[in-house]
């Protein structure tokens, strides 16, 4: 036996050694989110090792920062004559965008969209790394103290860096888009399609489950989907540099992120998200209309009419009328003023008027708010209305009395309403003269 | 140079004999630590760094300088397990990855360190392209066989880091050896 051993000690040991490692593997894939002895260790060799990383690396950083702004100044006077050309360029493009963003914006109101903002962020400075070819994780020198958790997305201005993986108290580990374990709910940005953004051993990135039917075409922008819940929709992440069909049916596309992954510096993690419609009243100066339409008195309930065209008093207008949004005019003090009793509930004469209503005010939203007895659900328009019955375009906001909408319906089929509704002024879009009254059925709005 | 000698026991015929070289302890404790220290620090300005593996080549270094495989062993395993602590979150990568991989490399090399002649740059430069092939051998057998990561083998990025990390484990054993105690 103690030959045996003798003869043998040097493998008795290597295996006793690797065996102790594989049982140890063995728990650790067994236990996974345990914060047991294993986490512990972690904790201690990452804290013990911060406080140097943060000296060095911050140490370099003033030193080169010391250079960089002092010292080296050569070339900066060209340097702010280009910046300058630039930012004249930039701001063109800005006060076109910016109009095309308000459009969307109110749009979105409509529609009761709502978007992810980016509430709060922290600055960090990478200061590690893996030291692993098969592993692309950095380190930060941000941690818990900071309020940084798990899952946390990071960014850098010029597009996404990767997710929180592991946080300590001063330092935070940080798994970046390009390596083999991270994925990124992403999206071709024109064509819309949406795959999964995965790294690979060698550290490219391919962007995944695409059919291998679609047309991708290189240089497209890739942005975030948001459908991982942990980026923001919409953040840039990089551009296709080549698409190939793959195996399984799907595309094989190589994308080049947009940050540079290797010459990080400084990051952004993002510390807060929040979810909002957007705000209409932050999108631009008030118009006229939605002045006026704040101004103007709440209008009592409507009069139902019977098939003769009397007056139902205390019965109110339906709710599937057409309401008549502040800036939509009518002809004739008689549709103006459906309040009246004997007057406003009547039914307006064929080729009368009806109240215009641009064509997106159909779709409103259920923060929408309308005039008079109308719900807005029921906002579909020509509901209710008289076949045959004509149309007027309203150009003149100055004439506008709400609540006529139910002047124009046939009173006798509409259901009483039920509460009036304090208008919003983003619910009262412009009625420019040119549009026609009452869009069809349907349409989408604009 | 004064170091201890021991018998070939590769061979029960053989009587040649080669040099057995020590280490203080604090070269034992700081060298594998500064080899991991640089290797997570100089990544962050160095972006090639990561094909270099320091700790893999203080690994060689130490087992074939003291060409025994009990201590090769537990230098891997020390080393090894050093550099999972920092290598990647939990789930991805546990503990015990590179350990394994380093305390088999620490094994075969102070086993081979007792046959041949490791001083010998040309030998250095072959034992370390052809460990390091082993290295990421059972580094990508663990994490397939074992932990089932669908991990990617490439021959070509497996060559090229073998060849880059032979040509500067050159140098570095040669930085190295000044710690050898005369």
């Amino acid at each position: 036996m103690d030959t045996f051993l003798g003869r043998y000690r040097n493998l008795i040991v290597l295996a006793a050694i690797l065996f102790a490692q594989i049982i140890g593997l063995a728990l650790q894939v067994r236990r996974p989110t345990d914060a047991g002895e294993t986490r512990l260790i972690r904790l201690w060799a990452v804290s013990a090792v911060t406080p140097l990383e943060s000296a060095v690396i911050h140490t370099q950083a003033w030193v080169g920062n010391l250079w960089t702004t002092y010292i080296y100044l050569h070339g900066v006077r060209r340097e702010n004559r280009e910046l300058r050309a630039e930012i004249g360029q930039m701001k063109i493009e800005e006060a076109r965008l910016s109009e095309d963003a308000r459009m969307a914006r109110r749009i979105q109101s409509l529609l009761a969209f709502k978007e992810q903002y980016i509430d709060s962020t922290i600055a960090a400075q990478v200061i590690g790394t893996s030291g692993s070819d098969q592993s692309r994780v950095l380190y930060i020198d941000k941690g818990s103290n900071d309020g940084i958790t798990v899952d946390m997305a990071v960014i850098t201005p010029s597009g996404i860096v990767g997710k929180i993986a592991q946080v300590f108290p001063d330092s935070s580990q940080v798994l970046p888009i390009n390596d083999q374990f991270s994925g990124v709910g992403a999206a071709l940005k024109d064509s819309r399609l949406q795959g999964i953004l995965k790294g690979a051993p060698n550290g490219a990135t391919t962007l995944q489950y695409i059919m291998s039917d679609e047309k991708v075409v290189p240089g497209e922008e890739v942005i975030t989907s948001g459908g991982d819940r942990i980026f923001p929709k919409g953040l840039p992440v990089g551009r296709v540099v080549s698409s190939e069909p793959g195996k399984d049916l799907f595309l094989n596309i190589r994308v080049i992120p947009s940050a540079r992954l290797d010459q990080l510096e400084e990051v952004l993690v993002v510390t807060k998200i929040t979810e909002k419609m957007p705000d209409a009243k932050d999108l631009g100066p008030l118009r006229a209309s939605d002045i006026l339409a704040e101004r103007l008195p709440t209008v009592p309930n409507k009069t139902e009419v019977d098939a003769a065209g009397n007056a139902k008093p205390g019965t109110a207008a339906a709710p599937g009328t057409t309401p008549a949004g502040p800036g939509t005019a009518t002809a004739g003090s008689t549709a103006a003023h459906p309040a009246t009793p004997g007057n406003g509930g009547s039914k307006p004469a064929v080729g009368a008027t009806i109240p215009n209503k641009p064509a997106g005010a159909a779709y409103a939203s259920p923060t929408t708010a309308t005039y008079g007895t109308v719900k807005p659900k029921a906002t579909t328009p020509a509901n209710g209305r008289a076949a045959g019955t004509a149309v007027k375009p309203a150009n003149n906001a100055s004439t506008t009395q709400p609540g006529d909408s139910g002047a124009q319906d046939n009173g006798a089929a509409s259901p009483p309403a039920k509460k009036r509704v304090k208008p919003a002024p983003e619910s009262t879009p412009s009625a420019p003269s040119e549009q026609p009254s009452t869009p069809p059925a349907g349409a989408p709005p604009q | 140079m004064s170091t201890r000698v021991m018998p070939f026991r590769g061979s029960l015929t053989s009587r040649e004999q080669v040099s057995v070289y020590e280490f203080s302890w604090a070269a034992i404790i700081f060298i594998p630590l500064a080899a991991v220290l640089i290797q997570i620090f100089i990544p962050v300005k160095v972006r090639f760094m990561p094909i270099v593996d320091l700790p893999f080549m203080v690994t060689i270094f130490f087992a074939t300088a003291r060409r025994n495989p009990i201590t090769g062993c537990l230098t891997g395993c020390g080393i090894g397990l050093m550099q999972d602590l920092f290598a990647g979150p939990g789930l991805s990568h546990p503990l015990g990855m590179y350990g394994i991989a380093l305390t088999i490399i620490g094994y075969l090399a102070s086993s081979l360190g007792v046959k041949i002649d490791v001083d010998n740059p040309g030998s250095r430069f072959l034992i370390t392209f052809a460990f390091f092939g082993v290295h990421q051998g059972v580094y990508y057998g663990v994490a397939h066989g074992l932990l089932r990561q669908g991990v990617q083998w490439s021959w070509s990025h497996t060559a090229i880091s073998a060849l880059a990390n032979a040509v500067i484990g050159i140098f570095v054993y040669k930085l190295l050896d000044r710690f050898k105690q005369r």
